[in-house]
C-alpha cells in the first residue's frame, strides 16, 4: 500500500519542570491523574507510536484533554516533544535545527486552526498569502498563488474583503486557503471545523474530501466528533489520557473496539451511517456459475445438498446475474423444454451497490423475504445481507 | 518609644548617592542633557519658525482628514482663541515640549514593553518599577531632575519622560500578551522567525493597545509639562503659574483654557490615528 509519510516513535510530552519524575512514575504504571497529584506535571502525550500513510486522512479522536492538540503540535514542533521521535518522509523532525525546522514549516506542513487565527488587519488575499509572505516570495507571485488557493475554496470574489466581513465558514475557508497556498504535502487540522455550525461543517468536510480527490495530501485531522471522524477519516486513532489506544479504519474500530473507552464513543452513533452495504454482506449463500453445458439441475442438486432455499447465479467473471430459489428451479425443470437460469430468477430480488450506506438498504433488507445480494461497482457479486446480519450490526451500537 | 531614639539617616544616604552620581557620571548626565536639549530646541524652533497660519491650517486639515469636519471647525476656533489670548507662542512651546517628551518616552517605553512581553523575567523586574513610578505624585520627579540637570526645558522634559512613560510600556506589553495563542501559533506554523513573528503578527495585532498607550503618554506629558513650569520649562504652564503667583485669576484662566484646548486637540488627533485603517475603509 501507500508509503509511510509520518512516523511517530514512542512520543512523549510532559508539561512541567521535572519530566524525569513523571517518567519514573509512568514506568511504575501510575495514571495521568496520579502523576499530576504527586509531581504537579501533566502528561500530555504518552508513548504515542503510529504511522500515517501518504495521502490518507488520518483522524485523531479523543475526549477533551486526551492530548490530541499536543500530539499534532509535536509534528511541527509548536510543542517540543519531551521524548521520542517524529519522522517525516524519513527525516527526523525532532533532531532538526531552527533553520531546517522553519523550512519544514514553510514547505511541507501547513496548519488550520479551530479559531481560524486569521490576521484581522490583512485582506483575505493577504491572509491567504501569509505563509508565502513569510517565506519571502515576492508580491506578484504570492498574489497569484494565493488567488489560486482562494479559487479552490470558492472565495475568489472576496479577495479584497477583511476577515471580519466574512461568516465563520468563509473565514475558515480563508484559513484553509492560507494552508493550500503553501502547497504542502501535509495538512494539520486541529478541530478545524469544530467552531462551525453543523450544516456548514458538513459542507466543509465535503470540500476537504473534494480537495483530497484533486491532490492527495496527507491530512492529520483532529476531532472530538465521531460522526466527523467516520465521515472523513481513512483511518482513526483514538486517544485516551495521552495514549493512543487504537488505530484502525472506521469499520475496524466500530466492529472491534479495543476497550470500553473506545466503545463509549459509539453510544448514540448511528451505525447505519458508518457502514456500507459491502461491510456487512457475507458469502454464506450458495453460488452457482452459469456455464454452457452445465445443467440447471446441478444447481438444484447443490441446494438440496446444503439444504438451502436459494442460490446466487453469477457468470464466469463472477458478475452477478440473479438469484434463484429451489421453488423457481423446480418450476423450470418441470416446465419442460430446456430449463434456463434466467427464467428462474426471483423477480422481486434486486442487487444493491456495495458502497450504498446501510441506512439506504435498511428498508429493502427488512422488506425482502430473501437475503439482498450486494454487487461492486463492476457488477461482481460481493455477498448478501441477511436480516440476521443486519440486526447483529445494529445491535453492536448498543 | 521616642522618635529621637531611632535615627535613620536616609537623607544623608540620598545626598551621598546624588554626590556620587554628580561626580562620577558627569559625562553621562551631560550626554543625556545635550541629546534632550537638541530634540526640544529644534522641535520648538521649527514649530515657531513655521508661520502661525500654516501650522493652524495643517492642524485643521489633519482634523478634517482623520476625524470629521465638525472637529476641523472646533480646531479652527480653538486656535483662533489661543491666538486671540496672545498665548500662541506659549502654546507652541508647550506643544514642542509635549512632542519631544512623548517621542523620547515612546522610544524607550515601547521597546521595554516588547521586551517585557517576550520574557517573563523582564516583566517581573519592570512591573514593580512601573508601579512605583505611577504611585509617585508628579512633582516628586521635579526634584531629582532639577538636581541633576538644573533648571529649564531639559530637566522639565526629562521629568515628563519619566512620568509619562509607564502607560506606553504597560500597554505595549499587554497588547502583545493579549494576542491569541492560536494566532501566535499560526505565525510560527507558517514558518515565521522570531523577528517575523514580532513584526508580522504580534505588533500589528497589538497595535490598538499600543496606540492607546501612545495616547495616554501624550496626555500625561501634557499634564506634566504644565507642572514642569515650576522648574522653568516654560510654555502655558508658566502662564498659569504666573497667574497663581500674582493672584491674577484672569491670566490663570487663560493659561488653563489654553491647556484644555491643546489637550482636546491632541487627544482626538492621536486617538484617530489609533483606529485601525480597516475600520475607516
Ligand atoms: N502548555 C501546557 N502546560 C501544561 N499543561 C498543558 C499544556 N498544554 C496542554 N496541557 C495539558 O495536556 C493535556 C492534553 O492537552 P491537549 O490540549 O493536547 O488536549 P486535547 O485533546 O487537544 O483537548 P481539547 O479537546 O480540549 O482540545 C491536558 O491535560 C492539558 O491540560
Ligand atoms: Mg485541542
Amino acid at each position: 500500500m501507500a508509503e509511510d509519510k509520518i512516523v511517530l516513535e514512542n512520543l512523549y510530552k510532559i508539561f512541567g519542570p521535572n519530566p524525569d519524575d513523571a517518567f519514573e512514575l509512568l514506568e511504575k504504571g501510575h495514571s495521568k491523574d496520579e502523576i499530576f497529584e504527586k509531581t504537579g506535571t501533566t502528561v500530555g502525550v504518552r508513548d504515542a507510536t503510529c504511522t500515517i500513510k501518504q495521502g490518507e486522512i488520518f483522524v485523531v479522536m479523543g475526549l477533551s484533554g486526551s492530548g490530541k492538540s499536543t500530539l499534532v503540535r509535536m509534528l511541527n514542533r509548536l510543542i517540543e516533544p519531551t521524548r521520542g521521535r517524529v519522522l517525516v518522509d524519513g527525516d527526523d523532525v525532532t533532531a532538526m535545527d531552527r533553520k531546517d525546522l522553519i523550512n519544514l514549516r514553510r514547505h511541507d506542513m501547513a496548519m488550520v486552526f479551530q479559531s481560524f487565527a486569521l490576521m484581522p488587519h490583512k485582506t483575505v488575499l493577504d491572509n491567504a498569502g501569509f505563509g508565502l509572505e513569510v517565506a519571502g516570495i515576492e508580491k506578484s507571485k504570492r498574489d497569484e498563488r494565493s488567488m489560486k488557493a482562494l479559487e479552490q475554496v470558492g472565495l475568489k470574489a472576496n479577495a479584497e474583503s477583511f476577515p471580519s466581513e466574512l461568516s465563520g465558514g468563509m473565514q475558515q475557508r480563508v484559513g484553509l486557503a492560507r494552508a493550500l497556498a503553501m502547497d504542502p504535502s501535509i495538512l494539520l487540522m486541529d478541530e478545524a471545523f469544530s467552531a462551525l455550525d453543523p450544516l456548514i461543517r458538513t459542507e466543509m468536510q465535503d470540500e476537504l474530501l473534494a480537495l483530497q480527490e484533486q491532490s492527495q495530501r496527507t491530512v492529520v485531522f483532529i476531532s472530538h466528533d465521531l460522526d466527523e471522524a467516520m465521515r472523513i477519516g481513512d483511518r482513526i486513532a483514538i486517544m485516551e489520557g495521552g495514549a493512543i489506544v487504537q488505530v484502525g479504519t472506521p469499520e475496524e474500530i466500530v466492529t472491534n473496539p479495543a476497550n470500553d473507552y473506545v466503545k463509549s464513543f459509539f453510544y448514540g452513533v448511528d451505525v447505519s451511517q458508518v457502514f456500507n452495504a459491502g461491510d456487512i454482506a457475507d458469502r454464506k449463500q450458495v453460488t452457482v456459475v452459469e456455464r454452457p453445458g452445465v445443467s440447471v439441475r446441478a444447481a438444484f442438486e447443490r441446494l438440496r445438498e446444503h439444504s438451502r432455499e436459494i442460490a446466487i447465479v453469477t457468470d464466469k467473471s463472477r458478475k452477478y446475474l440473479g438469484m434463484v430459489s429451489a421453488e423457481t428451479l423446480t418450476d423450470q425443470i418441470k416446465g419442460g423444454g430446456e430449463p434456463k437460469y434466467s427464467e428462474a430468477f426471483l423477480k422481486e430480488v434486486e442487487a444493491v451497490q456495495s458502497d450504498m450506506s446501510l441506512s439506504d438498504v435498511l428498508s429493502r433488507v427488512a422488506a425482502s423475504r430473501y437475503p439482498v445480494p450486494v454487487v461492486d461497482s463492476e457488477g461482481r457479486y460481493v455477498g448478501a445481507i441477511t436480516k440476521t446480519a443486519l440486526l447483529q450490526t445494529l445491535d453492536k451500537a448498543g | 518609644m521616642d522618635s529621637e531614639d531611632i535615627n535613620l539617616p536616609i537623607a544623608e544616604y540620598v545626598e551621598a548617592g546624588v554626590d556620587w552620581v554628580q561626580t562620577n557620571l558627569t559625562g553621562l548626565l551631560d550626554g543625556i542633557s545635550a541629546a534632550i536639549g537638541f530634540i526640544v530646541d529644534n522641535l520648538e524652533d521649527f514649530l515657531l519658525w513655521l508661520p502661525d497660519w500654516l501650522l493652524a491650517v495643517v492642524v485643521v486639515a489633519i482634523g478634517f482628514w482623520r476625524v470629521n469636519w465638525r472637529f476641523a471647525i472646533f480646531a479652527a476656533v480653538a486656535m483662533f482663541l489661543v491666538f486671540g489670548m496672545n498665548l500662541w507662542e506659549e502654546t507652541v512651546s508647550t506643544l514642542a515640549l509635549v512632542l519631544a517628551s512623548s517621542i523620547v518616552a515612546l522610544a524607550i517605553g515601547v521597546p521595554v514593553g516588547i521586551a517585557m512581553a517576550r520574557r517573563d523575567v523582564v516583566e517581573m523586574i519592570v512591573r514593580p518599577i512601573l508601579d512605583f513610578m505611577q504611585t509617585m505624585p508628579p512633582f516628586v520627579y521635579l526634584i531629582p531632575a532639577a538636581i541633576f540637570f538644573g533648571l529649564g526645558k531639559v530637566p522639565g522634559t526629562i521629568a515628563t519622560v519619566v512620568f509619562a512613560m509607564p502607560p506606553a510600556v504597560r500597554l505595549t506589553n499587554l497588547g502583545i500578551r493579549q494576542v491569541s495563542k492560536e494566532q501566535v501559533e499560526a505565525g510560527l506554523a507558517f514558518g515565521c522567525t522570531a523577528r517575523q513573528l514580532l513584526y508580522k503578527v504580534q505588533l500589528p495585532l497589538a497595535m490598538p493597545s499600543i496606540m492607546a498607550g501612545v495616547n495616554q503618554t501624550i496626555m500625561l506629558s501634557l499634564s506634566m509639562v504644565v507642572i514642569a513650569s515650576m522648574i522653568g520649562a516654560g510654555g502655558l504652564g508658566n502662564t498659569v503659574l504666573t497667574g497663581i503667583q500674582r493672584l491674577n485669576v484672569g491670566l490663570g484662566f487663560e493659561g488653563g483654557l489654553g491647556v484644555v484646548l491643546l489637550a482636546i486637540l491632541l487627544d482626538r488627533l492621536t486617538q484617530s490615528f489609533g483606529q485601525s485603517r480597516k475600520g475607516r475603509k
